[in-house]
């Protein structure tokens, strides 16, 4: 009886020094395939019956070389904030919000929300267990905008396609959003508007139970950091490629004074139009940034192209639709209406700056 | 026999987390009730704020992710 549990059971964990010493020759090799991605991909369309300077030859360029190179920078940052994250936890996070004051606690909240693992899926019940605790509403929301709107994987792509330089105006814009709209949600006071049932909780405050904290090993994180990986893939790929086919359709296709007349910064509409567009598109940061780096490429305006991703992003029917369940139409039409107004000024901003 | 259960939405995980549950009790010749809590109201209400948790005759162990085989079938054998 005791062969089949070793048989089947785990391997024997490894020693810690073991894990460091694995993940720094994986960066090392890494950091070799990830220097070699433009000649191997210029290889691979050389080897294609298309002539490398058409509209063909370009998109399919674009396409071989952003594939790996999106997979390859996801791998090492979701590992990386695998592990970042094993620190960090909801019920932690709660913890450090509960009774915070507004202000300071829209930008706790704001920034928590980037380090905190978090799934849309949980949504509801993080929302609860937020609002139970005696979190405030708006400092509730800001957490809830921010943690999808600025992640790793956004972040990342961003630094790797477009530049560092967008990417910071990213990352301080979207965390700006995120607490100037939980602030002023929570100014509006709209727990009246919460569903009659979270009211409930609201005042009686249910007691939470919170599982024994359980310190981790290194090696533990460093599987967390592993297991990341994996659901990122298993989840995000098909959006990769998606999202770089249309970059590719775009960066081959589609003229450059076409792209300037609709998306480029004369034209004001724009803004408002991208982020309505945005709305019902539901990707994630995964599959469109590369949209982003090719429109940027074709000359759209980067406050309108902002304003795009940040609608796809942070505003998703799916999102709204799990969030229904605890919030009124009335309240989801007050934050999709304070995150859009942030989004628009965001656009508008950029596009008069540069 | 141990009542077991494991809350989650219906994401992909928390599906795991459950044959992991019954798994480990087949493996250790345990008899459990696995219940699925997947009403996101239910969830919040059990007081559990990551998906997926495990309780195990009322108490809750685990919340948030997939949880550690061997940690799991300690939870069911004491």
């Amino acid at each position: 009886m005791s062969t089949q549990t070793h048989i089947s059971g785990a391997p024997r964990p490894l020693p810690g020094w073991a894990w460091h010493l694995g993940v720094i020759a994986f960066v090392l090799v890494w950091y070799a395939m990830y220097s070699q991605l433009i000649p191997v991909s210029e290889w691979i369309v050389s080897l294609l019956p298309v002539d490398r300077h058409s509209h063909t030859g370009e998109a399919l360029a674009f396409f071989f070389y952003d594939v790996p190179k999106v997979m390859m920078l996801l791998t090492l940052i979701v590992f990386a904030m695998g592990v970042v994250r094993s620190f960090f936890s909801p019920e932690k996070t709660r913890a450090l919000l509960s009774g915070k004051r507004e202000g300071i606690g829209n930008a706790m909240s704001a920034g928590l929300g980037i380090l905190t693992p978090f799934c849309s899926c949980s949504a509801v019940p993080l929302f609860i267990g937020f609002v139970s605790a005696g979190v405030p509403l708006g400092v509730t929301f800001s957490f809830l905008i921010a943690a999808p709107m600025v992640n790793e994987v956004a972040l990342v792509l961003l630094v790797g396609l477009v530049g560092w330089q967008v990417a910071m105006t990213y990352l301080f814009f979207g965390l700006a959003i995120a607490i100037v709209a939980g602030f002023v949600i929570g100014k509006l006071h709209l727990e009246g508007w919460l569903q009659d049932w979270v009211q409930d909780i609201h005042s009686g405050a249910t007691d939470v139970a919170v599982p024994e904290d359980e310190s981790l090993t290194f090696s533990a994180r460093y599987r967390l950091g592993i297991e990341a990986v994996r659901e990122i893939f298993s989840k995000v790929w098909i959006w990769i490629i998606l999202g770089i086919g249309m970059g590719a359709l775009i960066h081959g296709y589609v003229p450059e004074d076409l792209m300037v007349q609709i998306m480029g910064a004369d034209a004001w509409w724009s803004v408002p139009a991208a982020v309505v567009m945005g709305i019902p598109m539901y990707t994630n940061a995964a599959g469109v940034i590369p949209i982003v780096e090719a429109l940027l490429g074709k000359g759209a305006a980067l406050g309108t192209v902002l304003a795009f991703m940040m609608s796809v992003i942070a505003l998703s029917l799916p999102e709204m639709i799990i969030l229904r369940q605890v919030l009124t139409m009335r309240l989801i039409a007050v934050f999709v209406g304070v995150v859009a107004s942030g989004i628009l000024s965001v656009g508008f901003l950029f596009n008069m700056i540069f | 026999m141990k009542n077991i259960k494991v809350y989650g939405p219906g994401c992909k995980r928390c599906e795991t987390t459950e044959t992991m549950v019954r798994d480990a009790a087949v493996k250790l010749g345990i008899e459990v009730e696995v219940e699925k809590v997947s009403n996101p109201r239910a969830i919040a209400m059990a007081g559990v704020m990551s998906t997926p948790g495990i309780s195990v005759d009322g108490k809750l162990v685990h919340a948030g992710g997939l949880p550690d085989a061997a940690k799991l079938e300690g939870w069911l054998t004491t």
